[in-house]
């Protein structure tokens, strides 16, 4: 954004700014707003067997977060911030993690996906591994979510504006 | 009267399942088409927690039994079979005796994966239909399967 | 025999009010979804219904699916929705009434039939419905002891149901890559160039899509002289 005119007087001067970028309140409220969704992300993917939440519901909104970055300050910078190897590393961690957790499970004498041998204290055995898939699914979907949003955006329109 | 309230929710989701079903019938554009698949989906995820629905229920998370006070006749608000954990935290359980309904949970988790993978599929549908679009240039069905048509008809051979 | 035959749990009329005015929203706003003909309108629509959806799934208790409905469907499917439509089109032609009258009659039989069987099913809100007796119940009583985390539903989700939950994981992670083969991460799937005997042949120039091209631009002259 280049400077204004300096002959402006100054009540002239927020409107010429206003005038160059017309989107500053939209930029400068998810700035303040990105990072709180972020963090509701986390609280829900933590907090989520204490209260309604979990990694589905967690990966969508962090996936969300990214999604709202991209779209008011471009692709490009998205992808800057969530660069797209993050995202095929991502994809598959979160399933291999899920799936790990049944062939630990497994090879520590217990059937495919059963979390009560990952500890001598059964309980506390639920607890590890349903942490360790809730954290799976949160990799997955906030991946998968990002990468389909990354992959319509970046498709060129072949229609041209006139068509809005 | 009653009866006509006993079983509405059925009443509702039939009619939100057949306008979805209509959509997909009889729009020919394939954005509208799977719009109308949407619908069709939400109508049965509709359908699943209208059933899980327990009258005077609530939300399927235990409640820690803390004290929740007497009423005048120095009964207990809250009362039933306690289950008490590996820590210091107790729940309140269901069942004969129990003045807590919780829900029904196994439809919510059914729904809930539901929900993500009905975006993940819907987002499959989409990338087609832009693929569609790029060949084709349109992406109303009449003019595809013209297009189709037209170029079967005249057996390009490449 | 009646319509409305094994009817028993009516709920309060506060809460009937709050189901009923939520229920008319949604069957308002998907007639207005078939009804309309400007795509960006349908999928507005679209995340509307989704919210409403949600307000109507907290008033059933299904906390969890609310949350996942208010995120999914009127977060990002709408805004994938609306990517989709940046790349296609943003008006759906008109579909003649002759062709509307076939699928009308259709659904109409289907939704006939479909309330004729509601008489047979166990009314809203039962709790000794097939449905909430069996397995459903076991989970409430056994969580608290075998589990030991409050929210059921996370514990079914992830331990007592947890092969359904790694098959839904690996859904999504199959439909990504789809996505992916199919638009490709940078927009740059299906764009491919051959070089046969040195003249060089895209997905622009291929014989197909200059077909598909021609038919189009001819439909559009065509129709454009018979409306003058």
């Amino acid at each position: 954004m280049s400077a204004p005119d300096p002959k402006m007087t100054e009540s002239e001067l927020p409107h010429a700014y206003a005038a160059r970028d017309p989107h500053v309140l939209l930029r400068v409220i998810s700035k303040f707003l990105i990072p709180l969704i972020a963090i509701f992300g986390f609280y829900v993917h933590f907090h989520g067997e204490y209260s309604a939440g979990g990694g589905f519901q967690a990966g969508v909104i962090l996936a969300a977060s990214v999604i709202l970055y991209a779209l008011i300050f471009g692709l490009d910078e998205a992808k800057r911030a969530f660069p797209p190897w993050l995202i095929r590393v991502g994809m598959s961690l979160g399933v291999l993690l899920y799936g790990g957790t049944g062939v630990v499970s497994f090879l520590k004498g217990g059937e495919f996906l059963n979390y009560s041998v990952l500890n001598e204290n059964a309980i506390s055995g639920q607890h590890y591994g349903i942490i360790a898939i809730e954290l799976g699914v949160l990799c997955a979907v906030t991946s998968v979510m990002i990468a389909i949003f990354y992959a319509f955006g970046s498709r060129q329109p072949e229609t041209s504006d006139e068509d809005w | 009267m009653a009866e006509l309230f006993a079983q509405y929710n059925y009443v509702i989701v039939i009619i939100l399942m057949m306008t979805g079903l209509y959509t997909i019938f009889a729009s020919r554009n394939l954005i509208k088409k799977l719009a109308g698949l949407s619908v069709f989906q939400t109508s049965v995820f509709l359908l699943y927690i209208t059933i899980s629905k327990i009258k005077g229920g609530q939300p399927p998370i235990l409640l820690e039994d803390k004290k929740y006070g007497y009423d005048e006749d120095g009964y207990a608000l809250l009362d039933g079979p306690i289950s008490v954990a590996a820590g210091d935290a107790s729940y309140i359980l269901p069942g004969p005796g129990s003045d807590v309904i919780y829900s029904n949970p196994l439809p919510h988790v059914l729904i809930l994966t539901a929900i993500v993978v009905g975006v993940a599929t819907l987002a499959i549908g989409l990338a087609l239909v832009v693929r569609i679009r790029e060949v084709y240039h349109t992406i109303e069905e009449d003019e595809i399967e013209a297009a189709d048509f037209i170029y079967n008809l005249e057996g390009t051979a490449d | 025999m009646t319509l409305f035959a094994a009817a028993e749990p009516v709920f309060a009329v506060p809460v009937l009010l709050l189901d009923i005015s939520l229920m008319a929203l949604l069957v308002v706003v998907a007639f207005a979804i078939v009804r309309m003909r400007s795509l960006f309108a349908v999928v507005m629509l679209q995340g509307v219904y989704s919210l409403v959806c949600a307000a109507w799934f907290v008033s059933l208790d299904a906390v969890d699916v609310a949350f996942t409905e208010a995120a999914v469907g009127a977060g990002v499917s709408t805004v994938l929705m609306l990517s989709a439509m940046l790349l296609a089109d943003r008006k759906s032609t008109p579909v003649p009434m002759n062709r509307q009258l076939g699928a009308f009659i259709v659904v109409c039989l289907a939704g006939a039939a479909m309330l004729w069987a509601v008489g047979d099913m166990p009314a809203f809100g039962d709790a000794n419905s097939p449905a909430n007796s069996y397995v459903g119940t076991d989970y409430l009583a056994k969580t608290a002891e075998e589990v030991q985390i409050p929210n059921v539903v996370t514990a079914v989700l992830g331990s007592y149901r947890g092969y359904d939950t790694f098959g839904e994981v690996v859904v999504i992670f199959a439909a990504g890559l789809g996505v992916l083969l199919l638009l490709g991460l940078n927009g740059n799937a299906g764009r491919w160039v051959a070089r046969p005997n040195g003249q060089v042949v895209n997905d622009r120039s291929a014989p197909s899509a200059a077909y598909a091209k021609d038919n189009r631009s001819e439909d559009k002259k065509k129709s454009g002289e018979a409306e003058t």
